[in-house]
């Protein structure tokens, strides 16, 4: 219990705060440490400085933008020259000072030049301009395109393409990748639901099945292959005579065992592999085989980068 | 004022309290509404569209903001990673800001347009079937629930209470069709609020189900148009140095 009676002190030396508790329990009213109150005079000074240095209070419509300045480059996007300048200190300013200055982004800088001015057979043949590609390559990918394309480029089975394999549905060569990258790709395949009946689907399942030997050739093969390659489904319009696949409508080569969009691989039996196919085959592909475009997302040297990073994953020729 | 007369008087104590810690917020936040380059100039923010706000609310809802920020700072990294830096004009419409304080999950203020609405779809039903070291939770109700626009224009109504600009009069239509163009224009425009969620649903079918239209219809385009609005490259990068 506190009450508030000045007890005689014990010690005499140093004053108490007078409160007394359970009868004899007292505080001392030691003065702060000189060194703890000097530092804290030294703070007060400090902010004061600060305010003048620094944006600090304020005042009506505007504020007090201190007398600390940053020195950074940029390039003005009308004439395309670099330019220097001094603005007041801003987190903003000093953004572009450090993507300016810092010395691996001045390495980083004369490197991207260097990349943007090569062409892709100069690129793959310096080995330094391709270690700089996949490292810089390894980042961009895991930012923009590894949500889709998985971290290594291994894709997603029947939904989004494997980078690291053999089978490229819009081509394989730097400059397409790279048209790839700046437009986008829209992949379609009318619906045949309509237009073939129940057994047809059927049979053109089974053929497309026994291009890759998936399954043995038999009647209904035959009669899907009459489909598939007359005039009935039409469908060597787009995967080829030989169903190789035609990269510029980017057709799926059905040949080769490797599924972009129905996950065969997935199924166990027979039936269901024909059961996938036959799904696709009637309610054809729209609207859901998208490459967003990059053009106004990334630099064009970036994008660049990324072609000569994503031929070099391995498959493409 | 004696030290005991406070100390002993909790009310009086708790009042002085909040005086002295509100100083702090008020210096910083106050002068903002009243400071003139707080929200830069630039062209192209808009307010979102009915079925841009059902997303945003059901974004509130499933409480995205927990794991994902909506604000890439002025930082090198950020820079590198996410793009742009956000600017005050490109939240300037919302109410609540969605700004967030952890990154569980990237940030998400420059996501519209990266990935295809499919994936969007697939990542928010699964998020490991598309990226297996994900640990974002599955959310495939979305999908399963048609989404409840009734009350759209009554949502609109109250943002437009705190300053956005959707159109009730012709007047204030006429202004927005002067400022965003006739199709943003009638999108802002409360008295046609479902039918233009309704066109817009059906113009782009956002998940992929042409006959419904889902939560996930809403939220994918919410996702897909954010960040979206400033062209930067119509701007220098000094441009923007110059409001702070």
């Amino acid at each position: 219990m506190s009450d508030n009676t000045n007890t005689p002190q014990p010690s005499g030396a140093v004053q108490t705060t007078g409160h007394a508790w359970d009868s004899d329990l007292q505080e001392y009213n030691n003065p702060l440490p000189r060194w703890w109150l000097w530092c804290f005079y030294g703070t007060v000074v400090f902010s004061i400085l600060y305010w003048f240095i620094y944006p600090s209070w304020p005042v009506g419509n505007t504020w007090i933008k201190g007398f600390g300045t940053v020195e950074y480059t940029a390039v003005d996007k009308a004439t395309g020259q670099e330019q220097g300048k001094e603005f007041r200190w801003n987190t903003r300013a000093l953004l572009l000072e450090e993507l300016g200055n810092a010395a691996n982004d001045q390495q980083r800088k004369a490197m991207l030049a260097k990349v943007q001015a090569a062409d892709y057979e100069q690129i793959a043949k310096d080995p330094k301009m391709m270690e700089f590609v996949r490292s810089v390559g390894k980042g961009l990918f895991g930012d923009n395109c590894a949500a889709c394309h998985g971290r290594g480029g291994q894709g997603v089975v029947g939904m989004y393409p494997n980078l690291t394999d053999d089978d490229w549905l819009w081509g394989s060569s730097s400059d397409k990748i790279h048209e790839t990258l700046v437009q986008g790709r829209k992949g379609f395949m009318p619906a045949f639901g309509q237009v073939l009946k129940p057994e047809q689907l059927d049979d053109v399942a089974e053929y497309v099945l026994t291009l890759s030997d998936e399954a043995p050739s038999s009647e209904d093969s035959e009669r899907g292959k009459a489909i598939f390659q007359g005039q009935v489904g039409g469908c060597y319009y787009c995967h080829g005579a030989d169903a190789k696949g035609i990269p510029s409508q980017g057709a799926a080569n059905l040949t080769d065992k490797i599924w972009a969009i129905a996950n065969v691989p997935a199924q166990k039996t027979l039936q269901d592999k024909k059961a996938v196919i036959k799904e696709f085959v009637a309610k054809g592909v729209n609207n859901t085989r998208v490459m967003p475009a990059w053009k106004d997302r990334l630099s064009p040297t970036d994008i660049k980068l990324l072609a000569v990073y994503v031929h070099q994953l391995g498959g493409a020729q | 004022m004696r030290h005991e007369q406070i100390e002993t008087n909790s009310a009086l104590m708790l009042v002085l309290i909040l005086l002295v810690i509100s100083v702090g917020g008020l210096v910083e936040i106050v002068p903002l509404f009243y400071i003139n380059e707080t929200i830069e100039k630039v062209d192209g923010v808009r307010p979102y569209t009915p079925l841009e706000i059902r997303g945003r609310d059901i974004y509130v809802r499933e409480g995205c903001y927990l794991c994902h920020s909506q604000q890439i700072r002025p930082f090198r990294d950020e820079w590198l990673r996410y793009g742009h830096y956000s600017l005050a004009a490109e939240s300037q419409y919302d109410h609540p800001f969605q700004w967030g304080s952890k990154r569980t999950g990237p940030d998400l203020a420059r996501l519209g347009g990266k990935y295809s609405n499919h994936w969007h779809v697939q990542h928010l039903v699964a998020p490991r079937s598309v990226v297996p070291q994900s640990i974002m939770p599955n959310y495939p109700w979305l999908l399963d629930n048609d989404l409840d626009y009734t009350d759209v224009d009554g949502r609109m109504r109250a943002l437009r209470v705190t300053g956005v600009p959707y159109s009730v009069t012709q007047a204030e239509y006429d202004a927005n069709v002067q400022k965003y163009g006739q199709a943003i224009a009638d999108q802002l425009d409360i008295t046609k609020a479902q039918d233009s969620l309704l066109k817009q649903a059906r113009e782009k079918d956002f998940d992929g189900f042409p006959g419904r239209i889902t939560e996930m219809e809403a939220l994918v385009a919410y996702l897909q148009v954010l960040g979206t609005m400033v062209d930067f490259t119509q701007y220098n990068e000094g441009y923007f140095v110059e409001f702070r």
